[in-house]
């Protein structure tokens, strides 16, 4: 999805590294495998890029200039696209399981801006510390997301979860996890990642309180991304 | 952070959360938090210590007697605008650090497959 826009921009002197969020590798080694990316493509098995950076959602975005400064915290990230995605068409087809197709029809009235994130991008990588979107280092910390004690605990929480799934006590895994859920609503990997492994379509399980259809009707699709802040607002 | 006892190499501490053991106590970016004397003791730090003055959640699984140690609560989700180091595999295994690209932008990109 990102090569296109790293083929560009990477002469000019910027690195795409992707990360996906995956509690089980495998599963995002298959979807790799068929793109075969020249840039870093990682992988994250107990999101551990909620605690570091804030990432809440995927797609995240975070911009780190060459002295290893953020310059950009967490904010939605989307790549232009030339055509409409697949799942849109996929969207309206009589032949797709009803909770598949509720969830698919959610998902249009989610508003991403794929346009002004490319275009502050490459501004940036033009500009440098020059580029009105490059942030000061007080407005990158104070832009990075909440995280009082229960965002902190949520994060101990989905990491003692994913540890336990991990090491062959998966029964054990989803008490934390709904604990995680419950002290961050807004962070969505951890809602995502827990339910996917109770329903591929990430529906109503017994494991869990809450599915992504119930939850975002909660808050309206159309604020499922926080929209961007492309405020000028020049480093010193 | 998971531990299995409440003792932790302040190393690997170190390594894994930013927050670095100096004369003035636990420091991270242009942050110290002075630590009472027995927070260390033969480069061990004593999590319930380490917990209670950087802000850092302690949970335990009573089934397992495992525990862990999250990030430090203070107000935002960083601290400093200083990139934290990310060792993450990529998806051929090989160990990769952030910091191998410095000198260059870089964006980094989440994305799943669920």
């Amino acid at each position: 999805m990102w090569q296109a826009l790293r083929n560009e921009l990477h002469p000019r002197g910027l690195e795409i590294v992707t990360i996906a969020l995956a509690a089980d590798p495998e599963a995002a080694r298959v979807w790799i495998d068929q793109t075969k990316p020249n840039h870093p493509s990682l992988i994250d098995a107990a999101h551990r890029v909620d605690e570091l950076f804030g990432v809440i959602n995927v797609p995240n975005g975070i911009w780190i200039d060459e002295e290893g400064n953020i310059v950009r915290p967490v904010e939605q990230a989307f790549p232009e696209r030339q055509t409409a995605p697949d799942w849109q068409k996929l969207a309206d087809s009589p032949d797709i399981p009803e909770q598949l197709r509720e969830t698919l029809q959610l998902a249009k009235h989610i508003k991403i801006q794929p346009q002004e994130y490319t275009a502050a991008l490459r501004d940036w990588v033009a500009n440098g510390s020059q580029s009105k979107f490059a942030l000061s280092p007080e407005e990158v910390v104070r832009r990075s997301g909440p995280r009082g004690k229960a965002e902190a605990e949520a994060a101990a929480q989905f990491e003692l979860g994913h540890h336990l799934w991990a090491n062959d006590r998966p029964d054990l895994a989803p008490k934390h996890w709904r604990e995680a859920h419950r002290l961050q609503p807004d962070n969505w990997t951890y809602k995502r990642q827990a339910w996917s492994l109770a329903d591929p379509f990430q529906g109503q399980s017994d494991l869990y309180d809450s599915c992504w259809v119930k939850d975002v009707k909660k808050i309206g699709a159309e604020n499922y991304y926080p929209p961007l802040d492309l405020t000028p607002a020049r480093r010193n | 952070m998971i531990l299995t006892s409440l003792e932790v190499d302040a190393k690997a501490f170190e390594v894994r959360t930013g927050w670095a053991l100096k004369p003035e106590g636990a420091c991270k970016g242009d942050i110290c938090v002075a630590l009472p004397q027995n927070a260390a003791r033969g480069g061990q730090l004593d999590a319930r210590i380490i917990s209670e003055r950087l802000g850092m959640p302690l949970i335990h699984d009573a089934d397992t007697n495992v525990w862990c140690l999250g990030p430090e609560a203070m107000g935002h989700a960083l601290t400093t605008a200083q990139a934290p180091e990310l060792e993450l595999p990529d998806w051929l295994g090989k160990p990769f650090h952030l910091s191998s690209l410095r000198g260059h932008k870089v964006l980094i990109v989440t994305w799943s497959s669920w």
